[in-house]
C-alpha cells in the first residue's frame, strides 16, 4: 500500500470536502462511544480490569523473550510450526512457500491489520493466489480496491448506498433486479457468496487477537463468525501475529477479552471467541491438517526499551480512534498507512519512520480523550508529544513553525523584555480592531483567521494594569522588576 | 487517576501567587481582576509575581525541551516561595502540575523543585471549591449560560463539578448544559493554527452544540479555547457572548465580551 502518510494535510482537506465521507465518518460517533459508555458503567471494576490489562502486558513486555520461547514450544508441542518473520516482505515470503508447498490456489483470510501491514493480498496475487477477505467489512473494501480506515470497522466510512452499487458490480451472477436496499439482504448476499469461498479455500489465513504462552493457542474475536470458517474449512491454517500479542495465560485472556469488547463496541463479549491450538488432531471432528503461525516482528522489538514501548501494550480495541476529534473529521483514509487515528498516530513513525509519518503526531489537539478511554491505559498524548520532541531535535518540522517558536520563547525567557515588547503589542493590536474587537487577518496566524475571527485584546495588558493599581494602592509587593 | 477532592483547609493567612497565564495577561486582563477578587474574597493574600510570561506550553507541545524547561525553571523560581500558586487557567495548571515534574526529573537541582511547585498549583474555579472550601460566590447575573468543560482541566485535573457548583450559587444564572460538552472546543494551542482546517471543522461542531443548548452566554475556564470558540461564533455572526467563568462568578460580567467592542 502506498504510503501517503506524507500529504496528510492534502488528504485530510479532501476528506473534509468529501460529504458522502463525512455523512458516513457520523457513523463512528453514534455508533460507538454511547454503547462503550453503557457497557463500562455497567461493569463497577472495569476501572480495575484496566490496570490489571494494563500491569499484565507491561510485564510480558519486559520478558517478552521468554514468552515468546515458551510459546513456540508449546505451538511445537502441538503439532503447529512457528515462523519468524523480521520484516514485512520475511512474512510476505513465508505465507507464500507454505501455499506453494501445499499447491494452493485459493484462499481465504480472516481480518488481520498485520496483512495490511504486509501488503499481503497484492503480493500472494502477484505470485497467482486468489485471495478473498471474508470479514464483512474487510470483503467490502476489498471489492473496492480500497485499505481498511479503521482497525475494527474496516469500512466505516462506506455508506450502504455505495455497498450496493458494489455487490451489484461485483455480484453479476445474481439477479439483476434483486432486492439489495437494506443492511440484512446485503448480509444475506454477502454470507452466500462467501460460503462457496470458504469451501473451496487451500489455505485459510487469519490473525490473532491474543496469542497465549502457556498453552501455544491463538485467540481470534469476530461478531460475524468468518474467522471460524476460514479456519477450520481449509485444510491449512496460517495464523498472522504480531510479537507483542502474546499473553501468558489462558486465565490472561479472560482479563483482556472483557476490556476488548466494552472497549471496542460495547459488547460484554464478541460474539464468537475461539481458541486454536495446533492442527486436527485425532479425535477432532474437523480442523486444518496444518497449523502454522508467522510471528512478525516489523520494527516491534526496536520500540521495547524507548519512550514508546508502552504502545506495545496496545489491543487493537479501536476506542482511541472512536474518541477521537480529529478521526471524526478526517476519517482513516488521510492518515496514509494502515493505522489511523491516535494509536496510528504513535504506531505509525515508529514503523515507517517519523520523516514519513511526522503530520501524524502534530496533527492532534492532545485533547487527552484516547488516554482516558485506552483500556490499556497507554498515555498516548505523553507519545505523541515524545514524537514532536524526536522531530524538533531532528529539525524536521518547518522552518518558519521553528523560528516563530523561538522568536517567542526569546520573549518569553526575558520577562522584563517581554511585558515591555506586550504592551505595545497589544496596544497596536487594538488599535488595528479598534471598532470591532476581532481581527479577520492576522501576520503570521492565517490559519487561525481563515475561519476565525481572532479576538482583539483589551488594551492594557493585566501587568500593566497591576502595576498601576499597586501604585495608586501604594503598594510594590511581587513586583520584582 | 484519582480526582477525589481534598479536604478544605485552613487557608487564613495563606499566600496565593496568582500565575495570570500569558492570554489572560495580553487579551483579557478582566480576567485575571476577576481572579484576584474572587481569591481576596476568599481571604488569602494574593501577589501577582512580576517575572512570569508564559507556563512554556508551546514549546513543551511543540518539542521544544529546551525552552520549555527554562520557561518552567522561571515559573519555579518565582513562585516557589507561596503556599499556593493559583491560575484561571486548566492548561497551564495541568502544564505546571503534571507536566514540570516530568520534563525537569532528570535535572537533580530541580527535580524537587518541581514537585513542590507542582503540588500547590491549582487551577482558580477547583481551588476556590476544593482547598478553600467556598460553597458559593457573592455575584449576580441574569441570563441562560452554557459550560464547555475545557479538555486540560477536565481530563488533567478533573475539574467539572466545581464550576457548575459556583455557577449554581449565582442568582439569575441559568445553566443550559450544551450536549458533548467534555468534547475538545479544536484549539490545541498551534494546531489551530498549523491545521486551519480539521480545527475549523472541530470547532464547528462545537460551536453547533453551543448554539443548540439555546444559551446566551458561552463559559469556559480557558482563554485559548475561549477566543477560538468566540472567535468562530463572531464569523458565524452569532450574537452568543463568550466569557470567562471567572468573570461571571467574581460579578464582573458587565464589560465586553470576549470579541466585542471593548471599553478600556
Ligand atoms: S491505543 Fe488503547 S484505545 Fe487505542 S486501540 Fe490500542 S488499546 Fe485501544
Amino acid at each position: 500500500m502506498e504510503i501517503t502518510s506524507p500529504d496528510f494535510k492534502k488528504n485530510a482537506s479532501e476528506a473534509l470536502a468529501d460529504t458522502t465521507l463525512q455523512r458516513a465518518l457520523k457513523n463512528v460517533e453514534l455508533g460507538f462511544i454511547g454503547k462503550r459508555q453503557d457497557a463500562v458503567d455497567a461493569l463497577p471494576e472495569f476501572e480495575a480490569l484496566r490496570d490489571l490489562g494494563r500491569d499484565i502486558k507491561t510485564h510480558c513486555l519486559k520478558h517478552l523473550d521468554v514468552y515468546l520461547d515458551e510459546y513456540e514450544k508449546k505451538v511445537t508441542a502441538s503439532g503447529g510450526h512457528v515462523h519468524w518473520a523480521e520484516t514485512a516482505q520475511d512474512a510476505c515470503e513465508i505465507v507464500r512457500d507454505i501455499c506453494r508447498s501445499v499447491g494452493a490456489r485459493t484462499m481465504t483470510k480472516g481480518k488481520s491489520m498485520i496483512s495490511e501491514e504486509m501488503q499481503l493480498n497484492a503480493f500472494l496475487e502477484k505470485d497467482g493466489m486468489e485471495v478473498t477477505e471474508t470479514d464483512l467489512g474487510e470483503y467490502i473494501i476489498q471489492l473496492r480496491g480500497e485499505h481498511p480506515s479503521h482497525i475494527i470497522a474496516p469500512a466505516v466510512h462506506v455508506t450502504k448506498e455505495q455497498v450496493e452499487a458494489d455487490f451489484r458490480r461485483a455480484h453479476t451472477q445474481l439477479d439483476p433486479n434483486r432486492n439489495l436496499d437494506d443492511p440484512v439482504s446485503l448480509l444475506g448476499e454477502a454470507r452466500a457468496v462467501l460460503r462457496e469461498k470458504y469451501f473451496a479455500a487451500d489455505v485459510g489465513i487469519t490473525g490473532a487477537n491474543f496469542l497465549v504462552a502457556e498453552s501455544g493457542s491463538s485467540v481470534i474475536v469476530t461478531n460475524e463468525g468468518n474467522g471460524d470458517l476460514t479456519q477450520t474449512l481449509s485444510r491449512v491454517h496460517i495464523v498472522l501475529a504480531s510479537i507483542e500479542k502474546v499473553i501468558p495465560t489462558l486465565n490472561d485472556l479472560d482479563v483482556f477479552l472483557r476490556l476488548l469488547a466494552r472497549s471496542a463496541t460495547g459488547q460484554e463479549q464478541s460474539v464468537y471467541t475461539t481458541i486454536s491450538t495446533g492442527p486436527r488432531r485425532a479425535e477432532d471432528p474437523d480442523g486444518p491438517e496444518q497449523y502454522h503461525v508467522v510471528l512478525l516482528d516489523n520494527g516491534r522489538s526496536e520500540m521495547l526499551g524507548t519512550d514508546f514501548e508502552e504502545m506495545l501494550r496496545c489491543i487493537r480495541c479501536g476506542a482511541c480512534i472512536n474518541h477521537c476529534p480529529v478521526y471524526h473529521a478526517v476519517g482513516g483514509h488521510s492518515y496514509g498507512w494502515v493505522y489511523p487515528g491516535p494509536m496510528g498516530s504513535v504506531l505509525t513513525p515508529s514503523l515507517i519512520g517519523v520523516d514519513k509519518a511526522g503530520h501524524l503526531p502534530n496533527a492532534s489537539t492532545l485533547c487527552g480523550r484516547c488516554e482516558s478511554v485506552c483500556p490499556m491505559r497507554i498515555p498516548l498524548p505523553k507519545m505523541l508529544r515524545h514524537w514532536r520532541e524526536r522531530e524538533y531535535e531532528r529539525h524536521l518540522n518547518p522552518t518558519p513553525q521553528r523560528w516563530g517558536l523561538k522568536g517567542w520563547a526569546y520573549f518569553a525567557r526575558r520577562p522584563r523584555l517581554y511585558h515591555q515588547t506586550m504592551r505595545f503589542g497589544m496596544r497596536l493590536m487594538k488599535y488595528l480592531a479598534p471598532q470591532t474587537a476581532l481581527m479577520r487577518r492576522l501576520p503570521a496566524a492565517g490559519g487561525w483567521t481563515k475561519h476565525r475571527e481572532f479576538p482583539a485584546p483589551e488594551g492594557k495588558t493585566f501587568q500593566q494594569l497591576w502595576a498601576e493599581r499597586q501604585a495608586s494602592n501604594g503598594q510594590t509587593k511581587g513586583d520584582a522588576a | 487517576m484519582n480526582f477525589a477532592s481534598p479536604t478544605p483547609k485552613d487557608t487564613k493567612g495563606k499566600r496565593v501567587g496568582l500565575f495570570v497565564t500569558c492570554l489572560v495577561d495580553l487579551f483579557r486582563p478582566t480576567v485575571g481582576f476577576a481572579a484576584v477578587k474572587l481569591l481576596e474574597d476568599a481571604g488569602f493574600e494574593l501577589e501577582v509575581p512580576r517575572d512570569q510570561t508564559c507556563c512554556g506550553q508551546p514549546a513543551y507541545n511543540s518539542g521544544d525541551k529546551d525552552d520549555a524547561k527554562a520557561l518552567a525553571k522561571q515559573v519555579i523560581k518565582a513562585f516557589e516561595g507561596y503556599d499556593y500558586i493559583v491560575a484561571p487557567s486548566g492548561s497551564c495548571t495541568g502544564m505546571i502540575r503534571k507536566h514540570y515534574p516530568s520534563l525537569l526529573a532528570d535535572e537533580p537541582e530541580w527535580a524537587d523543585r518541581a514537585v513542590a511547585v507542582a503540588g500547590k498549583t491549582y487551577e482558580l474555579v477547583s481551588f476556590l471549591v476544593d482547598i478553600a472550601g467556598i460553597e458559593k460566590v457573592s455575584s449576580h447575573f441574569t441570563g441562560t449560560v452554557t459550560y464547555h468543560d475545557s479538555c486540560s482541566g477536565l481530563r488533567e485535573l478533573g475539574i467539572k463539578d466545581q464550576p457548575r457548583k459556583l455557577l449554581a450559587s449565582v442568582p439569575g444564572v441559568d445553566l443550559k448544559e450544551m450536549k458533548d460538552s467534555d468534547v475538545c472546543c479544536g484549539f490545541g494551542g498551534t494546531f489551530s493554527v498549523k491545521y486551519p482546517d480539521i480545527s475549523n471543522a472541530i470547532v464547528s461542531k462545537k460551536t453547533k452544540t453551543i448554539t443548540d443548548a439555546g444559551a446566551g452566554t458561552l463559559l469556559a475556564g480557558d482563554m485559548g479555547c475561549l477566543m477560538n470558540m468566540a472567535g468562530k461564533l463572531k464569523r458565524d455572526g452569532s450574537a452568543i457572548q463568550v466569557r470567562h467563568i471567572a468573570e461571571v462568578l467574581a460579578d464582573m460580567a458587565d464589560g465586553p465580551a470576549i470579541g466585542e467592542k471593548s471599553g478600556r
